[in-house]
């Protein structure tokens, strides 16, 4: 049973992810990552990690998501031109990212990290869940918690001043 | 399942991103792809926290979480400031800094 949850999952992370970078339409991008990030978040859960799933279906295909379908009405796809900086940079560029992912695989397996092949630990049932979170972002990781919060202040100020109209000056 | 399975899809999910941003070249598209890239940072945070049996592989993830926001709210300002002053929103065309 958790296999099949895990490789309908898994199968739905990898399409939305070749969805986003396949369409040709960035507002079907959008919907294609939607879709990657609700599968991520099944995966969430089945690590056992209730938290963040909910944080992933919230904050991010809830919130930051909304975002982008908004500029990107704002925006409008406009077609992408052919023209290449670089000869051949259509055929390199998958070469290259096959490459990174055998580079990568490489170095998780030959890692030589044995609980890599169990599926970890038995944790007691509140593992993961946000009371649990919670505790630890107050209490061990306060000063992260609080930091990230001024960062997210400061994100929003400087969107609005990036994307305010200017009144007089509009060189 | 193993632990490995979810590391080998995360660097799947993560070679998949920079696939992305290579072959792409609207801003908004390479937005998108730098999430995937995030995403799968974060998938393989939370993995490891689930086979170390520690949840601070999870704040982790919640705070890597928060930083992707903040970058896709300064991008998105950035291309609406692009746009604005009718740029092409192009990656290649903007290149003015480049030497």
């Amino acid at each position: 049973m958790e296999a099949v949850v895990f490789f309908v999952a898994a199968i739905g992370a990898l399409g939305g992810a070749i969805g986003v970078i396949a369409m040709r339409n960035p507002f079907y991008s959008v919907l294609a990552l939607i879709v990657h990030l609700f599968s991520l978040a099944a995966l969430f859960l089945l690590l056992t990690s209730a938290f963040v799933a909910a944080a992933q279906v919230v904050v991010y295909a809830g919130a930051v998501m909304v975002l982008y379908v908004f500029v990107v009405a704002y925006v409008g796809g406009g077609g992408e031109s052919a023209w290449e900086p670089i000869p051949g940079q259509r055929f390199l560029a998958p070469l290259l990212g096959i490459a990174l992912f055998v580079e990568l695989s490489i170095a998780v397996l030959g890692s030589a990290l044995k609980a890599l092949e169990t599926e970890g630990p038995d944790v007691k049932a509140g593992f993961g869940d946000p009371a649990a979170i919670g505790r630890l972002l107050l209490e061990k990781f306060l000063l992260p918690f609080e930091a990230s919060s001024i960062l997210l202040l400061l994100a929003a100020v400087g969107a609005i001043v990036l994307a305010a109209r200017r009144q007089e000056t509009n060189a | 399942m193993n632990i490995t399975w979810y590391i080998v899809l995360s660097s799947l999910l993560f070679a998949t991103g920079v696939l992305g941003i290579l072959l792409r070249r609207s801003p908004l598209v390479i937005l998108l792809c730098l999430e995937l890239m995030l995403n799968a940072g974060n998938l393989a945070l939370v993995a490891f926290s689930r086979m170390v049996g520690n949840e601070q592989g999870q704040v982790f993830a919640v705070i890597v979480m928060v930083i992707a926001a903040c970058e896709v709210v300064v991008g998105l300002g950035l291309i609406v400031a692009i746009f604005r002053r009718r740029l092409p929103l192009n990656v290649d065309d903007l290149r003015e800094l480049r030497g």
